[in-house]
C-alpha cells in the first residue's frame, strides 16, 4: 500500500530530524513540570480538592499541557515545510498526499509520549503517588494516544494555516492554557456560572476525569466513554480539514 | 520525434494581473528545450502547471499524453522538477535526502542510486554532512541529484527552474555538461533561464517568453534568420572577465562556450 510505505518513509524523516533537534522535546518536558512545580508545591498546601492530594489531583491535567507544548514542534514542523521549496517537490512527485502530514503526526505521537513519560517520573519524583494497576495503566495510555492524535491534527492545520513558523508555534497555545478551564487544576463546581458550563462541556474534562480515575482508583463513569467519542470526533474532523486545506493549497 | 509536452492557448491570472496571456508550445522527446525571459516574465508560472502544482485558469497541457489537471497523478509519475528554491530537507544529510526521495518513490536499489548521483554530483565527501551545512552551489547539485532519485520513467522530463541562477562561473559550467548529459541519456529538459548565452549553448529550442506571451520560438538558427542577420565587422575579441576568472582559477572546463563563438 501507498499510503503506508509513503507514511511510513515520512514519520521517519520527521523522527530524524526531531531527534536532531531535542529542544523541541525539551522544551515539552520543562514548561509543564515548571507548572507542575509551581501549583503542586508552592500552591499545594492552600488548595482544597477534598480527599485528594493536590498533586495527584493535578497530573492529568498537566498531562494535557505536556501534550498541548509538545504539539507545537508539530506545528512548526509543517509550517517550515509549507514554507520551503520541499513542498513542491513532494507535491510534483505522484506519492499519497496525506503522507507528508501523516509523517509530522506520527513522529509528534512519538515526542509527545517521550515528553509523557518524563513528566510523570517528574510527578513522581515531588510526590505524586498513583494507585493505577498495569491495565489501568494500559487504558491510560490508550486513551492519551487517541488524545494526542487529536491535538496533534490541530496542530497541523495550525502549521497548514499560519503565514509563518513563529505564528504555527504560537498558535497550540491556546491548547495549553484550556486545561485550566476544566476539571484539571480546580473542581468544576467552584467555578462561576459561564466557566463552569465551559468546563463541563469541553472534552478535556471527561479526559482528565478518566485518568485522574484510573490513576488514583476512583469510579470512571461515562467518562472514558466520552473521551473516546470526543479523541476519535476532532480526529475524523481534524484529519479531514487538514488534508482538504493541503490539497486546496495546489491551485 | 514525438512531443512529449504539448501547450496549448495557456492563460493564468492571479487576482487581476494576467501573467500567461496565452502560452503555446510544443516540446520534442529527448530534446533540451530552454524557456528565455527575463524576471517576472512567467516563466516559473508556466513551469508550476506543467509540474501539477498551479492549475491554468483556462488552455491545456500534457505531458507524455496526459493532460495536467485532468491525469495530474499520472502526470507526477513521468517529471521531476527542481524549483527555482533549493527543494532539500536541510536537517538531513546529502545521503538522507537522497534516500528519503528512494524510498517514496519506491526505487527498488535506492541505496545504490544514492551512491551513484552521490558520485555523478560531486557530493561523495559531504554526503554524511547535513544539508544545511552545504555551499549554494552543493545544495544545487543536490537539489538536481534528488530529481534524478527516480526510475527511468519518473525521469522522463525533467524541469529544471532557472538551474544557474546564484551558481559561480565553474559551477555554472559544470551544471550546463551535466544538463547536457541528461538529454544525451534520453531524458527530455525543460529549462528556464534569463541567461541567453545559457539557452544559447545548450538548448535545442528556444522559446522567448515576454510579458506573458511567446514572442519568438525555434531553434538558435531559425532564431537567427529571422532576426537582423549578423553584420560583419573586424574587432578584436578582448578575454571576457569570465575567461580571466577561469584562466586564473585554473578551471580549463572543456566544451565551455568560447568567447568566438559568443560575438558572431
Amino acid at each position: 500500500m501507498q499510503v503506508i510505505s509513503n507514511s511510513y518513509t515520512m514519520f521517519k524523516r520527521c523522527l530524524t530530524t526531531s531527534l536532531r533537534n531535542p529542544e523541541t522535546i525539551g522544551t515539552a518536558i520543562f514548561i509543564p513540570a515548571i507548572v507542575m512545580w509551581l501549583f503542586g508545591i508552592l500552591f499545594g498546601n492552600v488548595m482544597d480538592v477534598g480527599d485528594y492530594n493536590y498533586i495527584d489531583f493535578i497530573v492529568p491535567g498537566i498531562i494535557l499541557q505536556t501534550v498541548a507544548q509538545a504539539v507545537t514542534a508539530a506545528a512548526i514542523g509543517v509550517n517550515n515545510d509549507m514554507q520551503k521549496g520541499i513542498i513542491d517537490r513532494f507535491r510534483s512527485m505522484d506519492i499519497s498526499k496525506s503522507s507528508v502530514l501523516t509523517g509530522h503526526v506520527l513522529s509528534a505521537i512519538v515526542r509527545n509520549m517521550i515528553a509523557t513519560i518524563v513528566v510523570i517520573g517528574v510527578a513522581f519524583a515531588i510526590g505524586f503517588r498513583p494507585q493505577a494497576g498495569f491495565l489501568d495503566w494500559l487504558i491510560i495510555a490508550g486513551v492519551l494516544i487517541l488524545y494526542m492524535l487529536a491535538i496533534t491534527w490541530i496542530a497541523v492545520i495550525c502549521g497548514l494555516i499560519a503565514k509563518t513558523p513563529e505564528s504555527a508555534g504560537t498558535m497550540p497555545f491556546l491548547l495549553f492554557v484550556l486545561p485550566y478551564i476544566s476539571s484539571g487544576f480546580v473542581p468544576v463546581e467552584t467555578m462561576p456560572k459561564a466557566l463552569k458550563w465551559f468546563a463541563e462541556n469541553q472534552p478535556m474534562t471527561p479526559i482528565i476525569d478518566t485518568l485522574r480515575a484510573l490513576m488514583l482508583n476512583q469510579p470512571l463513569g461515562n467518562n472514558l466513554l466520552l473521551s473516546l467519542v470526543w479523541s476519535a470526533g476532532i480526529i475524523a474532523v481534524a484529519f479531514t480539514i487538514a488534508v482538504q486545506i493541503y490539497k486546496n493549497k495546489t491551485s | 520525434m514525438e512531443n512529449i509536452i504539448s501547450v496549448s492557448n495557456l492563460k493564468k491570472s492571479f487576482k487581476n494581473l494576467e501573467v500567461l496571456k496565452g502560452v503555446s508550445f510544443d516540446i520534442k522527446k529527448g530534446s533540451i528545450f530552454a524557456l528565455l525571459g527575463s524576471n517576472g516574465a512567467g516563466k516559473t508560472t508556466a513551469v508550476r502547471i506543467l509540474a501539477t502544482l498551479s492549475k491554468p485558469n483556462s488552455g491545456s497541457a500534457a505531458i507524455c499524453g496526459y493532460d495536467v489537471v485532468k491525469q495530474a497523478d499520472e502526470v507526477r509519475g513521468c517529471i521531476s522538477l527542481t524549483g527555482q528554491f533549493a527543494a532539500v530537507d536541510e536537517s538531513l544529510t546529502g545521503r538522507e535526502n537522497l534516500q528519503l526521495i528512494g524510498k517514496l518513490r519506491r526505487l527498488p536499489n535506492t541505496n545504490q542510486r544514492a551512491d551513484e548521483l552521490l558520485a555523478a554530483f560531486d557530493l561523495e565527501d559531504s554526503a554524511k554532512r547535513l544539508a544545511k551545512t552545504y555551499s549554494g552551489g552543493m545544495r544545487r547539485r543536490l537539489d538536481i541529484a534528488m530529481s534524478l532519485m527516480g526510475s527511468e520513467k519518473e525521469r522522463q522530463v525533467i524541469f529544471l527552474d532557472e538551474p544557474t541562477t546564484g551558481l559561480d562561473p565553474q559551477n555554472r559550467i559544470a551544471m550546463w555538461e551535466m544538463v547536457k548529459n541528461l538529454a544525451t541519456d534520453g531524458a527530455t529538459v525543460f529549462l528556464t533561464t534569463q541567461y541567453l548565452e545559457e539557452a544559447e549553448y545548450l538548448a535545442d529550442k528556444i522559446a522567448i517568453l515576454h510579458e506573458g506571451k511567446i514572442i519568438a520560438e525555434g531553434t538558435l538558427d531559425e532564431l537567427r534568420k529571422i532576426y537582423p542577420p549578423a553584420k560583419k565587422e573586424y574587432v578584436e575579441i578582448q578575454p571576457t572577465l569570465e575567461e580571466i576568472f577561469l584562466k586564473i582559477v585554473g578551471c580549463d572546463v572543456p566544451g565551455a562556450p568560447q568567447s568566438a563563438k559568443e560575438s558572431e
